[in-house]
């Protein structure tokens, strides 16, 4: 088995190594970083708007380019979520819950770099089990229905309970609200428009994720920021020096094991198809807060909760890519579109792809590896650049981030519709912050809530209305035993900690 | 810096395929001043996103253009925001839509959007898509025969699964039970390609997908086409009977055409008539329709396609009545 | 107005705006089809039912002086901080409507002159550059680079960029 790895394996990576390949990977990196820190940008849109560039190089050049501008946007989505607090994709969103204090408490440079690293030891883990476990993972990606991915969905949600603020109530309608705001739209399952209001036609294709996170991490909290600071505050500046380079990266210990766990984790979300990057990065949030030792400071700077979201979502956006390549199954929006250039050169992804065009897949795993490190030497280099922008008078950089924001809201979907409400999210984000109303549960609900629902819908439909027919279906059964086991953890814990009842929130 | 890495490309392409496309007489006459919006009324990844893409890339290879095609997705309500969008654009040269069949029905279903699309400016027709019967290669099931015989007996346990009720596989579902005396259980999944992966995951028991959407599993050997729903068989699928060979009256395809907004000035028109003709006929496009089991033979453009758009719209019309539109919509 | 009273007066607006997400879903099905499950309203309409009551609940604690919030008798926004928080929602809406009219660029340039020299009190060697670096970055990065067309305002316009289109395809 070792020989018809490595020896492809190697061929590939000489591919990958010829000099047309090897400037594609750097350009790609380059162009993905820059697109991902953007706010609004994301590997979606680098990736869509890039394709038809792409057709005049050869296939294999053109799908390392691609893959590589993924991997950048990834690392670059971890940029604006640590300096701006801005997540600049949905699969970033974790990453502003530490990132953000980290950087607010003059520590910018230590999240970005564990973010950096993170996001190279998933990237790297999650390259090798592709290389060792493709063809048997593409059949387990296969037997996930939809009532497993309901099941999943719901271990999603398990994950991160506990995310939500100490207020109940608020909590409980932060999250209906986001689940609620996902039902805008058309209802595939029906074909019937959705809670379209005042008949605003903006509202038919739907809340894209961006606009709300966009609206109330950028516009509300910089308005937030302003009533605190008047307007007068400087944030902290950071200093960057090779000795500072060197003491954190010993702080690498602090968060091996968080970035490992996520890292495999990461992997085997990314490789079911629908799942995508963004469960995987929550999934590995939720689960670096729950068993780490000191739970509470998460959200308020811990530096496990900057480096297991990057590290979820750097794995997962390679295990994405296996559905693609062997299935032919998009994993996310963004191998959506690359599996559509794939057939625009004329590859069929497939069963047997593998077999077929050797060249092609060998040569993009083995560009894998070189897309990780040259994007981590990047990205190191590169953060002395980036920390300076916390540098910056605050009264300068607050207009820059509103720019930022309108042209990243109306970005995604080219609507001025989306600019108005992403404001009108702001502003509501804003008054609703400062009553204690947690925002995070709604943002992530808004994510996850459309996969949710319509794969229970899907696996009611399938057993004609009868909901016992999940308890038929083991991978599900599973899910969810691991789903009440995640609840009932914290309670459990509190309760042997404690040794005395949990006192009524 | 992404500019250098286009004239890079750029440069790379002048190489390998040499002088850039010929400039046109219409072309003299009429260009764009602007970026032309390229409107897609379906999501990002899906099959009329690809071609969609493909053709921005064949524009762009062969420098049809002298402004860029910008392509656009508006999925929302089943392509009723594309319609809308391209309604109140009415006048407007630099704006055209890459079509599927909700063109037709939409309208005819969304009650109250009024659009009436004879009003657009049609461009051309890209390609006609088919549609296939699929199974799992394990159902042992050989035949068209075999199918009714087993779906009969299963009744509403067969799950069949689409891309969505109202999409044109829903509408070729519901003609399937209308004319074979069934009814199955429609399971919608989210583009073309899940409901391949739930088909070869025997999470769902059979589905009419695009050929460009199950070929590599057929050809895997894990489905199976047991018929076509064209006039004639496909090339690309010459052992496959068609359902009028079966003596079923089940014909139905999806038509890809470029239309612009209602009232686009003919220069302009005219302009685009000949960029999508020299489009379609490029070998580029030829040999993406080949690969896929498009049909790509005849360019229809103008008038005749606006008689074509008539035609369908009529049958459309038909076809929705004789079902159904509950049947489709499922509630 | 004391946090306490803006706990109130949100509390009750969610609720109300609840009650009218529940009744928009309502216009749907929000039954058991039977043999396939829950309508297309029904999952909305219970979430705007939860929507509804977790408001409730927030007003009984607020009644009962449970949470910090509904205790405070601090005012909601410092009278201090209303300039600040005023003016810049004041600019942001401004910018936006100025997209409509005159198109994204050139309301950046005035968003960005106003908030930086007459918000931030910059010099005008700040000023400047600023505010014409900004557009002319975000027009580089989408019409150029990107090839993504942002607004343009009203259609008269739209022919002050034929040149730049000219120069940059």
């Amino acid at each position: 088995m070792i020989e018809t790895i490595l020896q492809p394996l190697a061929t590939g990576l000489l591919q990958a190594f010829e000099p047309l390949n090897l400037a594609m990977i750097l350009l790609g990196c380059l162009a993905g970083l820059f697109v991902g820190a953007l706010p609004g940008l994301g590997s979606v849109n680098g990736v869509a708007i890039l394709l038809p560039v792409t057709f005049l190089v050869p296939p294999t050049s053109a799908i390392i380019f691609l893959c590589a501008l993924y991997y950048g946007a990834m690392y670059g989505g971890a940029i604006s979520s640590i300096t701006l607090g801005i997540p600049g994709a949905s699969t970033a969103v974790a990453t502003v819950f530490d990132g953000r204090p980290m950087a607010q408490s003059g520590k910018a440079d230590q999240a970005l770099m564990a973010a950096a690293i993170a996001s190279f030891i998933g990237g790297t883990i999650s390259v090798i089990l592709f290389t060792l476990f493709a063809p048997p993972l593409a059949a387990f990606a296969l037997a996930f229905g939809p009532p497993e991915e309901f099941a999943l969905m719901v271990l999603a949600f398990a994950t991160f309970i506990g995310l939500g603020g100490d207020d109940i109530p608020k909590t409980i309608f932060s999250i209906m609200v986001g689940l609620a705001l996902a039902t805008i739209g058309l209802d595939i399952i029906s074909g019937q428009p959705r809670l379209i209001f005042f008949d605003l036609p903006g509202f038919l294709a739907g809340i894209n994720f961006l606009v709300l996170a966009i609206g109330i991490y950028g516009i509300g909290e910089m308005i937030w920021t302003l009533e605190h600071t008047q307007g007068k505050v400087t944030l902290h500046k950071v200093k960057t020096s090779w000795a500072g380079f060197k003491e954190n990266l010993t702080k690498i210990k602090d968060y091996l094991m968080t970035t490992t766990f996520g890292s495999v984790l990461g992997f085997f979300v990314g490789t079911l198809p629908a799942a995508g990057a963004t469960p995987a990065s929550l999934m590995s949030y939720g689960l670096a807060k729950t068993f780490s030792k000191d739970p509470d400071s998460f959200g308020k700077g811990n530096i496990s909760g900057v480096a297991a979201p990057e590290a979820g979502n750097n794995a997962a956006s390679t295990g994405s890519m296996l559905p693609m390549i062997t299935l032919g199954i998009p994993g996310s929006p963004t191998t959506a579109i690359l599996l559509g250039g794939m057939i625009i050169w004329g590859l069929r992804p497939g069963p047997l792809l593998f077999s077929e065009h050797p060249d092609f897949v060998w040569g993009l795993i083995g560009s894998m590896y070189i897309a990780n490190f040259v994007t981590v030497v990047l990205n190191l280099a590169m953060i002395p650049i980036f920390v300076r922008v916390l540098a910056m008078p605050f009264t300068l950089l607050a207009p820059i981030i509103f720019a930022l924001c309108v042209v990243g809201g109306f970005a995604p979907t080219l609507k001025m519709h989306d600019v108005w409400l992403m404001f009108i999210f702001g502003l509501a984000g804003y008054l609703l912050r400062k009553l204690n109303y947690p925002v995070a549960p709604a943002v992530l609900a808004i994510v996850l809530g459309p996969l949710a629902e319509r794969s229970l819908r899907q696996s009611l439909i399938a057993s004609q209305g009868d909901p016992l027919m999940f308890l038929e279906r083991p991978i599900a059964l599973t899910c969810f035993f691991f789903a009440a086991a995640l609840i009932a953890y914290p309670i459990v814990r509190k309760l042997l900690q404690k040794r005395k009842p949990v006192e009524e929130g | 810096m992404k500019r250098l890495l286009r004239n890079m490309m750029v440069g790379a392409a002048a190489l390998t395929i040499g002088a850039a496309g010929a400039v046109t007489a219409a072309q003299a006459e009429w260009a764009p001043k602007k970026p032309v919006e390229f409107i897609i009324m379906a999501g990002k990844g899906g099959g009329a996103d690809q071609m969609a893409r493909l053709m921005q890339g064949i524009i762009q290879k062969n420098d049809l253009s002298p402004r860029p095609f910008i392509p656009i997705n508006k999925p929302g309500g089943s392509g009723a925001e594309a319609l809308q969008y391209m309604k109140s654009k009415a006048g407007d040269d630099h704006t055209v839509m890459v079509t599927l069949n909700s063109f037709y029905t939409t309208p005819i279903i969304q009650d109250g959007l009024d659009i009436d699309i004879t009003t657009f400016t049609p461009i051309g027709r890209m390609a006609l898509d088919t549609f296939l019967l699929w199974v799992h290669s394990d159902s042992g099931i050989g035949s068209l025969e075999d199918y009714v015989a087993k779906v009969k007996a299963a009744g509403r346990d067969w799950k069949v699964g689409g891309t969505g009720s109202g999409q044109e596989d829903s509408i070729l579902t519901a003609m399937m039970e209308a004319e074979f005396g069934y009814e199955v259980t429609y399971i919608p999944f989210p583009g073309g390609g899940t409901v391949a992966k739930n088909l070869v995951g025997k999470h769902i028991d059979s589905t009419v997908n695009n050929p460009s959407e199950q070929s590599e599993f057929f050809r895997a050997g894990n489905t199976v086409p047991l018929v076509q729903f064209n006039d004639e068989r496909a090339e690309a699928f010459k052992d496959i009977p068609t359902a009028k060979e079966l003596g079923h009256d089940i014909v139905y395809y999806m038509q890809r055409s470029v239309n612009g907004p209602p009232g686009m000035s003919d220069e302009a028109a005219a302009w685009y008539r000949n960029l999508f003709e020299t489009l379609f006929k490029s070998e580029e496009w030829q040999t993406f329709c080949t690969d896929d089991g498009i049909d790509c033979k005849d360019w229809v453009a103008g008038d005749d396609l606006a008689a074509f758009h008539q035609a369908q719209l009529k049958r459309h019309r038909e076809l929705i009545e004789s079902v159904g539109a509950d049947a489709i919509t499922g509630e | 107005m004391t946090v306490r009273t803006a706990e109130l007066v949100i509390a009750i607006g969610l609720l109300i705006g609840s009650i009218a997400v529940a009744i928009k879903a309502a216009e749907l099905n929000i039954g058991w089809v039977p043999g396939r499950g829950p309508g297309a309203g029904a999952w909305p309409f219970w979430l705007a039912v939860g929507m509804a009551l977790s408001c409730v609940w927030t007003l009984v604690r607020w009644m009962r002086h449970v949470t910090p919030e509904s205790r405070s008798q601090e005012p909601f926004i410092d009278s201090e901080t209303v300039p600040v928080v005023a003016i810049t929602v004041g600019a942001l809406f401004g910018l936006l409507v100025g997209i409509h009219i005159i198109g994204m660029y050139f309301s950046l340039a005035l968003f960005m002159l106003f908030y930086v020299r007459f918000v931030g009190r910059h010099s005008w060697t700040t000023t400047i550059p600023v505010v014409i670096g900004t557009p002319v970055f975000i027009f580089c990065l989408f019409e150029w680079a990107l090839t993504t067309s942002l607004p343009k305002g009203l259609a008269m316009f739209e022919p002050l960029y034929y040149p730049l289109y000219e120069l940059i395809y």
